[in-house]
């Protein structure tokens, strides 16, 4: 091939460097002993035993990780019954609505979002304390409500991409070999879709894990996440705890990027696109 | 029958946590302020038996008191330059990946939306501990002998936009990268064998058939950061008073929920010609 304008190469290599200088320079000055952070006072694992005894964190964090897997696991349903509407069901009643509801949370800013569902849920408080009597607080049961929501509109968007790739001679395939409706999705669809489902699930999982204002807003006085309190913590200024905990982040995001990608490759390999090329061809 | 099992979950829950809270938010930014928990009364009142029409305060408030649509101003010039920043970092990167061998390009798309999901917050609080004036880049500054005292870089304009362009780059890359690699590239061969030189095939080939995907990338850093609280309020200087920091102080300073529910509605109505814009570049 004859010689392309290839500037993609040193800008690709710049943009990477830019995206993770500070990322690596923050996993490197986690393990400095110096109180100070970003100052270099010799190895030590200090940061992360301070981490490990700060029952606040732990606390807070426990919460994020039950709200996060809780809201990732509805968003997965439904989401993934939203996508499948949306790709399948053709035109029907009210698709224009059901769509724009499903794709709005991915383009409303997060202080609309977390506005209007406190609001929302503020008025539900309300009608539930004047019509029942129940008197319901707000914490991590709203959180998990709004999560799953921003989570919902995720996974429907994987969902449907998936399925409109989808060769349907497949599913066709079974059914002529006399498989049941319920027999070909379990089989033969399900398998087919559940990286997109996987993907969705991880994706949902750590936009929740990562989200502190939709939490501020719709949250209570009992229901602290994580990124709440790592906020508040920043405004006052950093702390070598911070950066520890941004490295048990890296790992975590690391582990499930590791993850993500072997879904996504088993799926490539299971619908036989993108084969596996052998090193040292192309170019 | 199947199909309603499936469809009314999903139907219930989008009209109940998406459609509801939107009918809410703009029922409270006509309602009028009060003293209660919640702080609001209803926008009508009686008067001698009669209803009066008492609601809509907020939005005097917004179009008397200039500066809450200057918050609007600042804002579209932030988000507006934070995406324009983003979208020159990321079209090199996206030519990058894009040209890169197939089998390596998952790899590289990977390396750049990691750092999305290696924490938000951590990423913000590393770029306070680098650009604290003790911090990190004023300390090698200092070393090399570039500076006697240390430089004011955290709290600045700079720094507000350093940590948006840093927090949304990937955004700007993946539609580009998008565009780049469904593009025939038997049209910059022909370009080149009719004679361009590369620039000139990239230029006049590649470039104009890539826009609709820069134009993706532009729009989807520049939504969210219309509407962004969090790095403003840790990088950027304190008279950043952008839209999302004026909406979330009215609400939790203030406790002025319609202004703030107005604040929202008007963001909304601000962003609906963008989102539209995006949509229907997706949907080519």
């Amino acid at each position: 091939m004859r010689r392309r304008f290839s500037a993609g190469r040193w800008g690709l290599a710049l943009g990477l460097g830019f995206l993770w200088a500070p990322i690596l320079l923050l996993a490197a000055y986690a393990f400095s002993a110096d109180r100070i952070p970003f100052q270099w006072g010799g190895f030590s694992l200090r940061w992360f035993e301070a981490l490990a005894a700060n029952d606040r964190m732990l606390e807070a964090a426990w919460l994020s990780l039950r709200v996060a897997a809780g809201a990732a696991t509805l968003a997965v349903l439904l989401g993934g019954m939203a996508g499948w509407a949306l790709a399948r069901f053709g035109p029907f009643r009210g698709r224009a609505l059901f769509g724009a509801l499903a794709g709005a949370p991915l383009v409303l800013p997060e202080v609309v979002t977390g506005l209007s569902l406190l609001l929302l849920f503020v008025a539900g408080q309300a009608a539930l304390e004047a019509g029942l009597g129940w008197r319901v607080e707000r914490g991590a049961v709203t959180v998990l409500l709004a999560h799953a929501t921003l989570g919902l509109a995720y996974a429907a968007v994987l969902v449907q991409a998936r399925l409109a790739t989808l060769d349907r001679s497949l599913e066709e395939a079974a059914a002529d070999l006399g498989a049941g409706p319920f027999t070909v999705f379990r089989t033969v669809t399900l398998p087919l879709i559940a990286p997109a489902l996987a993907a969705g699930w991880l994706l949902a999982f750590t936009l929740s894990l990562d989200d502190v204002v939709l939490a501020s807003f719709v949250s209570g006085p009992a229901g602290t996440t994580l990124p709440m309190l790592v906020f508040s913590a920043l405004r006052v200024g950093v702390t070598p705890e911070v950066n520890a905990l941004g490295v048990a982040f890296l790992a975590l995001a690391g582990l499930a990027a590791l993850l993500g990608w072997w879904a996504l490759r088993r799926a490539a390999l299971l619908t036989g696109e993108g084969r596996v090329e052998a090193p040292g061809r192309g170019d | 029958m199947r199909r309603a099992a499936v469809l009314l979950p999903p139907w219930l829950w989008l009209l109940f946590l998406v459609a509801a809270p939107v009918a809410v938010l703009v029922a409270i930014a006509l309602a009028a302020p009060g003293d209660g928990v919640p702080p609001i009364s209803s926008p009508i009142g009686w008067e001698n038996g009669r209803p009066v029409w008492q609601g809509g305060e907020a939005w005097t408030v917004l179009a008397e008191e200039g500066w809450h649509l200057g918050a609007f101003g600042r804002s579209f010039r932030t988000a507006s330059l934070s995406a324009l920043l983003c979208l020159l970092l990321a079209y090199p990167m996206a030519l990058g990946v894009a040209r890169a061998r197939p089998e390596r390009r998952t790899g590289l798309l990977l390396l750049v939306m990691l750092p999305f999901w290696t924490g938000f917050l951590p990423r913000v609080g590393a770029w306070i501990g680098l650009l604290r004036d003790g911090g990190w880049v004023n300390g090698v500054l200092a070393g090399l002998g570039l500076v006697e005292a240390p430089l004011p870089l955290l709290y600045t304009e700079g720094a507000l936009l350093l940590g948006m362009v840093h927090a949304y780059l990937p955004f700007a890359v993946l539609p580009l990268v998008a565009a780049l690699v469904r593009m025939d590239p038997g049209l910059e061969e022909a370009a080149a064998d009719l004679g361009a030189s590369p620039f000139t095939a990239f230029r006049t080939v590649v470039l104009p058939l890539s826009l609709p995907g820069a134009a993706a990338g532009f729009l989807l850093v520049f939504i969210p950061a219309m509407g962004e609280v969090v790095i403003p309020e840790l990088l950027g200087p304190p008279e950043a008073r952008l839209v999302g920091r004026v909406l979330w102080d009215e609400f939790f300073r203030n406790r002025d929920w319609p202004l703030a529910a107005a604040l929202a509605v008007l963001l909304l109505l601000v962003l609906i010609p963008p989102i539209r814009l995006f949509q229907r570049l997706e949907a080519r």
